[in-house]
């Protein structure tokens, strides 16, 4: 079975909701964002959402964008992250890693290529924001080839017809964007939220996570009983920009605040 | 019986490999809707004819054909004429695209209007077709583009649009179109979003050039009055490529015709500080559409360079991508000191001042029209006038103002 989909079997026999937790690979450099891995696992994430920089972050608010400027400072290329996920390979063969990226660095080294090179690296699946299933036949190809996941994205503007045609080619897990808006975004509607995962729910037997402003115990209080798991970017992203004094510390806290809000009644 | 290109896009908003809709799932629906509606209005004959009255009052179309007759005299060759761009109300091309997006605007009630400017030409366009219909504006520029185009900056100010400076990045124009888009995302329901170039995802390509065509329709009319056939050469200066994809359109299945875009060439080709992807770039995929784009070997973006801000763009249009792999046009540079040198000429023998892009096109005249006949005719799209470049010249030439 395949890492992401065991992963959420086991969290479904616990009735736990799923921590995704997101960092920029090479901010601020390769070093820590294998130490924050480790530290996120050990902390309670239970899967690890990889940023591969680029230059043009059309979809970031401002503490990604900078957290990809601050990776693309240090040179950090797609090579360097499926390197850094060999590492991680060494001591932990379980917890699942998507690739979440913008598509001009996945061309450049090649649908095929890439896909092959991740699967011998160990990556369970990548998410490309600005690839719509219509534009994704070779990634489509190339990733069921070697048996990795292309999560899909749903947005509050996707309508029914489109969520199912969506659904149709997903695997892994869907992320439903729970904000019209940039990453980081601060307005989340648990009513609009709700509405929209249960349409997902009734089109696909996937788990379904939920992303975009989620920041602190409130906002993960405020929609973990919607989905089958949340995600947090900005709000980690936001410590690391913070500086490298303390940086484990602050991170693990951050994960335990989050996921015992996760489990709390 | 010349062989007739399809029409395109094709219904994936492509062209052949080109172009297409690489955006953020939240936007798709709004881009099919825009698709939707434009096709929808483009056959409305209260559309057409509202656009055409705008154009014509407004904007002040047509815009004539000028013969220069001391210039072609000088490079004793090919008769060069002039498109006159540059006499359109806000001095460019840009205010084609505008007038013509702000109705199909209001067609859908949007409420807001965003924009992304380089040179602050577009950025001028659209803040003043939303002041003539009382719609907010916010433009997007980057840091860099603001300081050298203060002039540009303080017109959309008085026009009420609101200015935002764009600090991420290179800090020009791609930037001003990542923050344009953020934007957009974020207020997709009551915002319209008018791209100034043929260029970001599918309808935008399409739709930005048949507003801009109108340039090279009323060339046709006008070549047959003035020199009784058809130009042989059009020349235009391409960044993102729309004043010279409103130019070459009504010309492409005029095989006769050959149709050259000319590149920024920065500080030179071999220096790699250009902004020329058609002659020295990669296939990739950038602001939502496929098309060639100057990258590293990782795929990021490089950093460009022009003297002129509206050229200083790392992709490029996915029609004139098309067109090149076709071989129907043809794309060559002409470097920051050509454009200069042309600046100069063309505003002491004819007293036109053109824009610093246009200046490109008109280098490239000036290499090829003394090798051509005399009774040959290039046309060069004038898409703009100079009067905003007037600091970037003087702090060239050591002058302060």
């Amino acid at each position: 079975m395949k890492r992401i989909e065991s992963t959420f079997d086991n969290l479904r026999k616990q009735k736990k909701k799923a921590l995704v937790a997101y960092l920029v690979v090479g901010d601020p450099d390769l070093e820590t964002t294998l130490d924050l891995m480790e530290v996120m696992v050990s902390k309670g994430a239970d899967i690890l959402e990889l940023g591969i920089s680029f230059s043009d972050p059309m979809a970031e608010g401002p503490t990604i964008q900078h957290a990809h400027e601050r990776a693309l400072e240090n040179k950090t290329t797609l090579s360097d992250a499926l390197d850094l996920v060999i590492q991680f390979r060494k001591k932990d063969s379980t917890t699942p890693i998507v690739f979440m990226g913008y598509m001009n660095p996945f061309e450049a080294m090649g649908a095929e290529n890439f896909c092959s090179r991740a699967y011998k690296s160990g990556l369970d699946g990548i998410l490309l924001v600005d690839m719509p299933p219509e534009e994704s036949r070779n990634f489509t190809r190339a990733a069921s080839t070697n048996s990795l996941d292309l999560i899909r994205l749903i947005a509050p503007t996707t309508d029914e017809k489109r969520i199912k045609n969506i659904c149709t080619d997903a695997s892994g897990y869907i992320y439903y964007i729970s904000v019209k808006g940039v990453t980081g975004s601060n307005k989340i509607d648990p009513v609009e939220v709700k509405s929209k995962v249960n349409t997902i729910q009734s089109m696909t037997d996937l788990p379904v996570v939920v992303g975009f402003g989620i920041k602190d115990a409130d906002s993960v209080t405020s929609v973990r009983d919607l989905s089958d798991g949340i995600v947090v970017g900005s709000a980690l992203v936001s410590l690391i920009a913070e500086g490298k004094n303390q940086l484990s510390d602050k991170i693990s806290n951050k994960i335990e605040e989050l996921s015992s809000a996760l489990l709390s009644e | 019986m010349t062989e007739e290109h399809p029409i395109l896009p094709d219904s994936d908003g492509k062209y052949g490999l080109y172009g297409g809709r690489y955006v953020p799932e939240t936007l798709i629906p709004a881009l099919e809707e825009l698709d939707k509606q434009y096709q929808l209005i483009k056959q409305d004959k209260n559309f057409q004819n509202e656009v055409s009255n705008d154009l014509k009052a407004y904007v002040g179309r047509p815009s004539p054909l000028y013969f220069a007759k001391r210039w072609t005299k000088q490079l004793g060759g090919a008769k060069v004429f002039l498109k006159r761009e540059d006499l359109n109300h806000t001095g460019a091309h840009k205010i084609n695209n505008t007038v013509g997006q702000i109705l199909l605007a209001k067609h859908m009630g949007k409420k807001r209007i965003i924009a992304e400017t380089g040179a602050g030409q577009h950025g001028v366009a659209t803040a003043t077709v939303a002041a003539r219909h009382g719609l907010p504006c916010v433009v997007y520029m980057g840091e860099e583009d603001i300081n050298r185009q203060s002039l540009n900056v303080f017109r959309m100010k008085l026009l009420g649009a609101e200015v935002v400076s764009v600090t991420s990045g290179t800090k020009t124009l791609k930037d001003a179109m990542n923050e344009a888009m953020r934007d957009w995302v974020t207020n997709v329901d009551d915002t319209y979003y008018i791209i100034g170039s043929v260029a970001g995802p599918h309808p935008y390509p399409e739709i930005v050039r048949d507003f801009n065509s109108v340039v090279g329709e009323e060339l046709i009319t006008q070549s047959k009055q003035e020199f009784n056939k058809d130009p042989e050469v059009l020349i235009a200066c391409v960044g993102g490529g729309s004043n010279a994809m409103g130019l070459f359109y009504p010309f492409i299945n005029a095989k006769n015709v050959r149709l050259i875009g000319v590149e920024a060439g920065g500080l030179g080709l071999e220096t790699g500080k250009h902004a020329a992807p058609l002659n020295d770039g990669k296939e990739g995929i950038l602001h939502g559409m496929r098309t060639y784009l100057m990258q590293d070997e990782s795929g990021q973006i490089k950093e460009t360079h022009s003297v002129s801000a509206g050229l200083d763009y790392p992709g490029v249009g996915p029609e004139h991508a098309w067109l090149k792999d076709i071989g129907r046009a043809e794309y060559v540079v002409a470097d920051d000191e050509e454009a200069l040198e042309a600046f100069k000429e063309l505003t002491l023998i004819e007293g036109i001042m053109p824009a610093l892009e246009t200046a490109h096109a008109l280098a490239h005249v000036k290499k090829m029209a003394p090798l051509m006949n005399k009774d040959e005719v290039i046309v060069v799209n004038v898409s703009g006038r100079g009067d905003k470049d007037i600091n970037t010249v003087a702090e060239i030439e050591g002058i302060n103002l």
